[in-house]
């Protein structure tokens, strides 16, 4: 036994996988632990908050120590976020047909030269002959845009007090502060959902609602098919002919199908995380069934199993003691792929929206499923989705890959010459 | 004298009769992978003979030994075990029966149950033979005892995997293991047939050892006619599920009846002499 765990952590394919797959679980139980706020816990008011670290404004404007003036260009800065390349292209599109620019003057690269002349050139008052005023409009607001940008006269504090607003102080455009300094700061790394929650520490307790969902569907399937499997194989005649009989109705259905039907039909409120694990592991277990069934018919004859008869054992004994042993290594690697299609199939089911039905827990497939019903694709939020995909994938990938790996240790005949 | 079998019927008187098939046929599958494996075969062992079931592949010899075993069922007929009809229809009087009549099969490596230490294996044999109750030290001394029978040393063997030891080695444990059972009757399947030279005539002289010493019945199946001739006192030819010819060792291989029999024969290689492969 020990030494075949030697040579399963010897082969290449098995060690990338669990590294893999280790990774995630240690990254799904550690991080909660440094997350200073809860996986379900709202914390954006917005939906679909963009990733990056957000600092309370008031906090940043009264803060007056560990002030800075630096000498950065940040006019060119502001410029450079304000402007797409396509308005900067418009601007010199109207600058060359109204302004009298020649063409080819201008370039959205050398972007001085381009506000220059569009501060001394620009007409909002122009009307164009055959402009469409939606057009007109555009430009009115790009030219706000500019000249709000290059404004370096600094902002003013006011405050209410008894007698109308009082001017409290001025902060010099070239002025910066620590982002340290600022009392109230929180850090999206992935950018919140659209329930305003964190997504990664929301992504992180998924993945393990997702494990957990695979291992109980994969433990269940697994155990089934096992029983069913060694029974059918074992004892043959009448009770092989009915196992079989079951276990092709339970293949020719499409067991996706099977899935939808048994999840639609339970109510809504019944189906919780472990329903859910439940229905799929009670779908998925016909596969494992079979090649058990197939293994121990091969086993069922050989010389050792005969012999335990002749030594008198009764049949669950030899069936415990001198068929199981021999598959276990077999079911080991079922109970891999088990647990893999598990947390697939669950993923499945929520983006129909027949998983979990609650928003109190994540699951990988039920985050999917809120991006989906929240556009999160049509507002270009990928930080909603991507992660989950990623992480199935590699959860996946990482299981399959052991599952080859250790494949290839229990038949030499599949290893990589 | 050898017998023509008209209606392989054979019978002869030599000690007690242990066990007589009447009519025994086992019949695979069903419609047209209908396969009469053993087709109404009729036989008589009796107490302290060799026995040798003599065919080539596929001819139903195994069939047999695992329908007089108990492990495979009988589709029609009647076996006696000591002149009483046999019955073996629950767990517990298969049991009973397996205290008389035990096997040693053809390959020693997969005999073994290679999850299992050997001392399980003999262990299981004394427990079999109800002696579960006897001390830890009585069942040590007998498994010692066992293994010196076969040139084998406990000490060396205790807490071993079956598959740290030789093929020779494995298949002498299981005649330990036929030693501390001590059957009426045994049924050796090709015993030598995988192991090396060397071991295949000390493996027979131990079988044949035991024999004397506990009057045991041996069932030999082999394909090999020239063992046969060697170790038994009577031989029944197989072909094809049925018995074509039988009698005494001398009188079927010096003086065969049956063309299948001169077939077999024939096809024994001699040293010194050409082989003709054209009658292969």
């Amino acid at each position: 036994m020990l030494h075949q765990i030697k040579q399963v952590f010897r082969s290449p394919k098995f060690i990338v996988g669990f590294i893999i797959f280790m990774i995630i679980l240690l990254m799904a139980i550690f991080y909660p632990l440094i997350s200073s706020v809860g996986p379900m816990q709202s914390i954006s008011k917005a939906p679909f908050t963009a990733p990056g670290t957000y600092v309370n404004i008031e906090d940043a404007v009264r803060d007056t120590g560990g002030q800075l003036t630096l000498e950065l260009p940040i006019v060119e800065n502001r410029i450079e976020d304000a402007l797409t390349a396509d308005e900067k292209q418009k601007m010199i599109t109207w600058l060359e047909d109204n302004g009298g620019v020649a063409a080819g003057e201008l370039s959205a690269d050398d972007i001085e030269t381009l506000i220059n002349t569009w501060n001394s050139t620009y007409d909002p008052t122009l009307v164009v002959q055959g402009m469409l005023t939606s057009a007109r409009e555009e430009y009115k607001r790009i030219d706000i845009r500019v000249k709000s940008v290059l404004s370096v006269t600094g902002v003013t504090i006011a405050e209410q007090g008894e007698d109308g607003l009082e001017v409290t102080g001025t902060i010099d455009y070239k002025r910066f502060i620590n982002v340290n300094d600022v009392a109230n700061t929180f850090t999206f790394p992935l950018g919140a959902d659209n329930f305003g929650r964190d997504v990664l520490t929301e992504l992180t307790s998924a993945i393990l609602t997702s494990l957990r969902v695979g291992l109980i569907a994969g433990l269940i399937a697994t155990a089934i098919g096992l029983a069913l499997g060694l029974l059918a194989g074992y004892v043959g005649g009448l009770v092989d002919n009915l196992i079989t009989f079951i276990t092709n109705l339970f293949t020719v259905i499409p067991s996706f199908v099977l899935l939808i039907l048994i999840s639609n039909s339970i109510s809504s409120s019944a189906r919780g995380v472990e329903v859910v694990a439940m229905v799929i592991g009670f779908t998925a277990w016909p596969w494992t069934c079979r090649s058990v069934r197939s293994q121990v018919i091969s086993l069922r004859n050989r010389d050792h199993v005969n012999l335990s008869k002749l030594s008198g054992h009764s049949m669950p004994k030899i069936i415990l003691r001198d068929i199981l042993p021999y598959v276990a290594s077999y079911v080991v690697m079922a109970l891999i792929l088990q647990i893999s299609s598990g947390i697939l199939a669950e993923a499945q089911l929520s983006m129909l929206g027949l998983g979990p039905s609650t928003t109190e827990v994540a699951t990988l497939g039920l985050m999917m499923n809120w991006s989906q019903k929240f556009s999160a694709w049509q507002v270009g939020a990928w930080w909603a989705f991507l992660p989950v995909i990623l992480s199935i994938a590699f959860i996946s990938f990482s299981l399959n890959l052991m599952n080859t790996g250790l494949d290839q240790v229990f038949n030499p005949q599949l290893r990589d010459s | 004298m050898s017998e023509k079998m008209s209606e392989n019927k054979v019978t002869i008187k030599k000690g007690d009769s242990v066990l007589k098939g009447v009519g025994i046929t086992r019949v695979f599958g069903y419609g047209k992978s209908r396969n009469v494996a053993v087709d109404k075969v009729d036989f008589d062992f009796h107490a302290g003979e060799v026995i040798s079931i003599v065919g080539e592949s596929g001819s139903g010899k195994t069939t047999i030994a695992k329908m007089i075993l108990g492990l495979i069922g009988v589709t029609e007929g009647e076996m006696y075990y000591n002149g009483q009809p046999r019955d073996i229809s629950s767990h517990k009087k298969k049991k009973e029966y397996w205290q008389g009549i035990q096997a040693v099969f053809q390959d020693p490596f997969s005999s073994f149950n290679i999850f299992n230490k050997i001392d399980d294996l003999l262990i299981d044999c004394i427990n079999l033979m109800g002696m579960k109750h006897k001390s830890q030290e009585e069942k040590v001394e007998m498994m010692t005892e066992a293994c010196s029978f076969v040139n084998l040393k406990y000490a060396e063997l205790t807490n071993k995997y079956p598959f740290e030891l030789s093929g020779g080695q494995m298949q002498r444990l299981m005649i330990a293991r036929i030693f501390l059972m001590k059957p009426k009757i045994l049924i050796a399947d090709e015993p030598t047939s995988m192991v090396d030279a060397c071991s295949r005539a000390t493996i027979l002289d131990m079988l044949l050892k035991l024999r004397d010493e506990i009057d045991m019945t041996i069932i030999f199946i082999t394909h090999d006619i020239g063992l046969a001739y060697y170790v038994s006192d009577t031989v029944y030819i197989m072909e094809h599920g049925k018995f074509v010819e039988s009698g005494s060792a001398e009188s079927v291989i010096i003086t065969p009846q049956a063309a299948y029999t001169k077939r077999l024969i024939s096809d024994v290689p001699k040293i010194h002499e050409e082989w003709d492969l054209s009658t292969v």
